[in-house]
């Protein structure tokens, strides 16, 4: 069989294409500011000295660019703190024991409880120099983005399909090329989720971790959560006006340039098989594609991960002994986890002595009772949420016409940080002398319940076309057609949109509970008030025990109610 | 090289899973087998059987708990160099493009990208799949991407090449078109590959292919007994000598299955409670019987014959075939079914009549059946639930094959309206109708 070369491939032409000099100067622009801010980033800076903050809005844009960069930084460190636990995690067993339980915990942990802890800390690392302040903001966001990244990955990685898993061993692919090859193409698409819920959680705290008001320490680092909290203090709504307008354009710079190619880039990695609808595009994808210079630069990419490839090979097949299985392993891992079991207790007996020596045992059933207020809070108001967006959801998510654009605007409601709109809820409580225990309430849900809504729309606008004529058919209609059908039919996206709402509702009780507006001054009773007071007072066994408390009542939540929830939603409600 | 050297030897190999509870559960037992140089072995038996679990044993991807594995004379510890494999659902990387996923196995080993290319091209060449190298695998049909799949493992230039079902997830055409391929390769010459093991479930594919049929007993799995084929390639499905050879092959097949006739009542070990039943879907059962009882078979019908007419394939007929004879309504007898007296009647009852003589053969050779129903009698409420009858198969199945096994009993029982299962719930219960047929 001979082959008949009719065609040759097309060669590349030597001069540069168009593409190249409109990207050029993009390309450059975007250099000096980065080089720029992070210059701005190093100024040297002693504590105490007040840091020039104006409201104008002509210095919003330099702001924006502060904060940007502050989120870029705390992303790329995620996303390396991500790879190193996930790798961990899933190949290292006895690590596996331990990491995954303390991810858990550490992602129910405040991120105003981090930020209370190492900020001393990170300002001793660089004295005389703003960055460690800078530091400490960075790692207060890396906190808010962090946790569900690595879980995201860790995820993926253990369920590699069987067979695909098995190629690889067959194959040879040494660790290092089975992680590039195999395991992070594969969890690409859930991390650039992720990745894109991280950020709203980022922004959502803009104001708490660059406004840093913890531990007696009062420091303010240019950006755009600094000028909101100047403008609270002001009472200035006109700069609160302009602010929410700077963040609209940063969460749309985002989206465009960096998530929006990402996601049309990561559609070759989706896994299933089939072509479902229409694929993401973006222009900047399409813009950098055309462009020999970026073509250049992922080729670069490509032929230096080959080369490593080529470096990091296995070495040995499964013939040589070294390829034998240690039999030892079976005493050394009882050995790991009797040391775990040993750490665990003699901290559990560390707790308890210092509660008992250093808050008491009434000021812990005090914090569990504010627990308790909080937890109630939560589950009504995820539930009036629900009566609210459920139907909503359902509505819009038939009507195909609506569905998909009405979806973005949900999800970009999600990311916007609700807390923006706290100034006008004091008011108006102020004004008509309303009880803060409950009308403070609604606020932890205003920025989650977004999140029931648009999967709530995804979930109905999937609902199998044959299904609804069936419903159609039987003339099903009333109460019957919602509990035979169409609750069935939405419940486990809901389930899903429930359990991030509720999460997200926790984290934000801090910042909802506890309301300020110039000097005035809102509190409900309840665990998030309670975090975020001996927070600003700097009461570190308080503040711990707060933590915890918070911790308890969050993992006993998903425990019990979520996963259970999730679990009925994947056995027996689905297509 | 000595043209019968051992390529991979298994020497009275054993494996078993650990299942939920921490029974050790063995799937091989003292299996002995050897693949030599220029030889295809196929691997036939029943789904569960452990032949899956024996080819990734040879493929270093399991270990073994008992007995040695050798690889040209060396212990195998992990997946060798020399050893291709081909998977059932082709496994191919879906991000990367066909070229590159043929060139996984030569990226792997550090050769260099010309190289790599060059080989890579010829090998996508040789399985027919020129002009595709730059295409995902999701442009591609079932058929195609397992050409990328044998590409990849044969561009590795390897000395045993294993296929998982390589044929079983694409449609008889293409399945067929694709073996041949293979085998003009093989028989050409132009492969470097010195043995081939083949794991199937279909017998006809098994017989056109192989040197030798290997034929696997379940619960353990070993080797039942093994048959020799020395036709020449390429094999005529429709000569009488690869006939005969078929109908052997579904008489060795069939020759252990689970009967409730008459004839060998008393030579047939009573079931077991726990014992593995055959996945047998009703509505599948009553209509193998219709088949049986119509023309052409006027109640007695050749596998082979029966599979063509009903267009089903081996794995999905034979289970069917076991459950019928299991029941007592049809008898197997050296690769043919005959449909007894009570399948007759059977057929022409009618549909609740059908139900009530369902029900009471359930009883009398379903010992799982018998006991939950005779468990259920002693509840007042009538209800249990599913969770230790899954337990107790579990010690003896493996969690999978146990929950497999409830289903397909309740399924059945439910037909024959025994008892009743309330899936929200996981409880079985006694019919709200309570009649006395069953007792």
């Amino acid at each position: 069989m001979k082959k008949n070369l009719l065609f040759y491939p097309r060669q590349v032409v030597e001069r540069g294409s168009p593409w190249d000099w409109a990207l050029l100067p993009l390309v450059l622009a975007v250099l000096v500011l980065v080089a720029f801010g992070a210059q701005q980033m190093t100024r040297p800076y002693e504590i105490g000295e007040p840091l020039q903050l104006s409201l104008e809005p002509i210095a919003l844009p330099y702001y924006l660019l502060r904060t940007t960069l502050r989120m870029f930084i705390a992303l790329g460190c995620s996303l390396v703190f991500s790879c190193v636990f996930a790798v961990l995690a899933a190949k290292v067993r006895p690590a596996e024991r331990v990491l995954v339980p303390m991810l858990d915990i550490l992602q129910s942990v405040p991120i105003l409880g981090f930020l209370s802890i190492t900020v001393a800390g990170f300002i001793a690392l660089f004295p005389g120099n703003l960055l460690g302040v800078e530091c400490a903001a960075i790692f207060a966001i890396f906190t808010s983005q962090a946790w569900n990244m690595a879980f995201s990955l860790y995820q993926s990685m253990r369920t590699v399909p069987a067979e695909l898993s098995e190629a690889a061993r067959v194959f040879q692919l040494s660790g290092w090329q089975r992680f590039w090859r195999l395991e992070l193409p594969h969890a690409m698409p859930s991390l650039l989720w992720n990745m894109m819920m991280s950020m709203s959680g980022g922004w959502f705290f803009v104001v708490a971790s660059e406004a840093i008001s913890v531990s007696n320490q009062n420091i303010m680092l240019p950006g755009i959560g600094s000028y909101i909290a100047r403008a609270i203090e002001a009472r200035d709504l006109g700069a609160i006006g302009w602010a929410i307008g700077a963040m609209l354009v940063g969460i749309l710079l985002y989206d465009q340039l960096l998530f929006r190619p990402l996601v049309a880039w990561a559609d070759k990695f989706r896994f299933e098989e089939t072509d479902s609808g229409a694929a993401p595009s973006s222009w900047v994808l399409s813009w950098l594609r055309r462009s020999a210079g970026a073509r250049a630069v992922g080729d670069l990419f490509a032929s230096g991960l080959e080369r490593s490839f080529v470096m990091v090979r296995r070495q040995h097949d499964g013939t040589s002994i070294r390829a034998r299985r240690f039999a030892g392993a079976a005493t050394l891992t009882r050995v790991w986890d009797a040391a775990v079991a040993a750490i665990v207790l003699f901290a559990v007996w560390r707790l308890i002595t210092f509660i008992h020596a250093e808050v008491g045992w009434s000021e812990v059933g005090h914090v569990f009772v504010l627990g308790l207020y909080t937890l109630v809070r939560v589950l009504v108001l995820i539930a009036l949420a629900a009566l609210v967006w459920v139907p909503v959801g359902i509505w819009i998510g038939m009507n195909p016409r609506w569905s998909g654009r009405l979806q973005a605007i949900a999800q970009f409601l999600a990311a916007f940080p609700a807390n923006l709109m706290f100034p006008v809820a004091v008011l108006l409580i102020v004004k008509w002398q309303l009880n803060p225990d409950i009308w403070l309430s609604p606020l932890m849900v205003f920025g989650t319940q977004w999140y029931l809504l648009f999967n709530v729309i995804a979930g109905a606008s999937t609902i199998p076309t044959e299904l609804r004529f069936a419903a159609q058919n039987f003339g099903l209609s009333g109460w019957l057609k919602w509990r035979r059908y169409l609750l069935p039919a939405v419940f486990p996206s809901f389930v899903t949109g429930a359990i991030t709402a509720s999460g997200g509702s926790w984290n934000a009780s801090i910042v909802a509970e506890s309301v300020s507006w110039g000097h005035t001054t809102l509190e409900a009773h309840g665990l998030g008030s309670y975090i975020a007071r001996m927070t600003s007072v700097g009461d570190f066994p308080r503040i711990a025990l707060g933590i915890g408390v918070m911790c308890i009542f969050v993992m006993a939540l998903n425990h019990f109610v979520w996963r259970r929830l999730y679990r009925i939603a994947a056995e027996r409600m689905h297509f | 090289m000595n043209a019968h050297a051992p390529l991979v030897e298994l020497k009275s190999v054993g494996k078993s899973f650990r299942s939920a509870d921490g029974v050790q559960r063995p799937v091989l037992h003292e299996v002995d087998f050897t693949l030599r140089e220029r030889e295809i072995v196929a691997l036939l038996g029943q789904s569960g059987s452990g032949k899956s679990t024996l080819l990734r044993i040879m493929a270093g991807l399991v270990p073994v708990d008992g007995g040695e594995v050798l690889y040209r004379g060396q212990p195998l510890h992990g997946p060798a160099r020399g050893v291709g494999m081909v998977f059932q659902s082709f496994a191919l990387f879906p991000w990367l493009t066909v070229q590159q996923n043929v060139e996984i196995g030569l990226e792997a080993r550090g050769m260099p990208a010309p190289e790599r290319a060059r080989r890579a091209v010829k090998a996508i060449e040789m399985i027919g799949l020129s002009g595709f190298e730059s295409a995902l695998p999701r442009e591609l049909s079932g058929g195609m991407r397992q050409r990328v799949g044998i590409a990849r493992a044969l561009v590795i230039e390897p000395d045993v090449l294993l296929m998982d079902e390589a044929f079983s997830a694409l449609d008889v055409l293409t399945g067929e078109r694709l073996r041949e391929d293979i085998l003009e390769l093989w028989d050409g010459g132009a492969m470097s590959t010195r043995g081939m093991l083949v794991v199937s479930h279909n017998i006809e594919e098994a017989v056109l292919m192989a040197d030798r049929v290997l034929i696997f007993a379940s619960d353990p799995g070993r080797v039942r007994c093994q048959l020799a084929v020395h036709l020449p390639r390429p094999r005529d499905p429709d000569s009488p000598q690869v006939r005969m050879l078929i109908d052997e092959v579904y008489a060795l097949m069939t020759a252990g299955a689970p009967r409730a006739g008459r004839v060998t009542e008393e030579a047939e070990p009573a079931a077991r409670l726990t014992e593995r039943l055959p996945e047998a879907d009703v509505a599948r059962m009553e209509g193998l019987l219709e088949w049986l009882a119509d023309e052409p078979f006027r109640g007695r019908a050749d596998l082979p014959q029966l599979a063509e007419e009903t267009e089903l394939t081996d794995a999905e007929l034979l289970p069917v075939v076991h459950a019928v004879s299991l029941l007592g309504l049809a008898r197997l007898e050296s690769g043919d079914v005959h449909l007894t007296q009570l399948g007759q009647r059977y057929v022409e009852a009618s549909h609740t009549d059908r139900q009530r003589l369902f029900g009471h053969q359930l009883l009398e050779h379903v010992p799982l059946v018998a006991h939950m129903r005779h468990s259920l009698e002693q509840e007042s409420a009538g209800t249990l639930p599913e969770k230790p009858f899954l337990r107790m198969l579990s010690e003896h199945l493996g969690a999978e094959e146990a929950e497999r096994v409830l289903r397909t009993a309740i399924e059945w029982a439910r037909h024959g309206e025994v008892f009743e299962y309330d899936y929200n719930t996981g409880t079985i219960h006694l019919p709200d109708a309570l009649m006395s047929e069953g007792e």
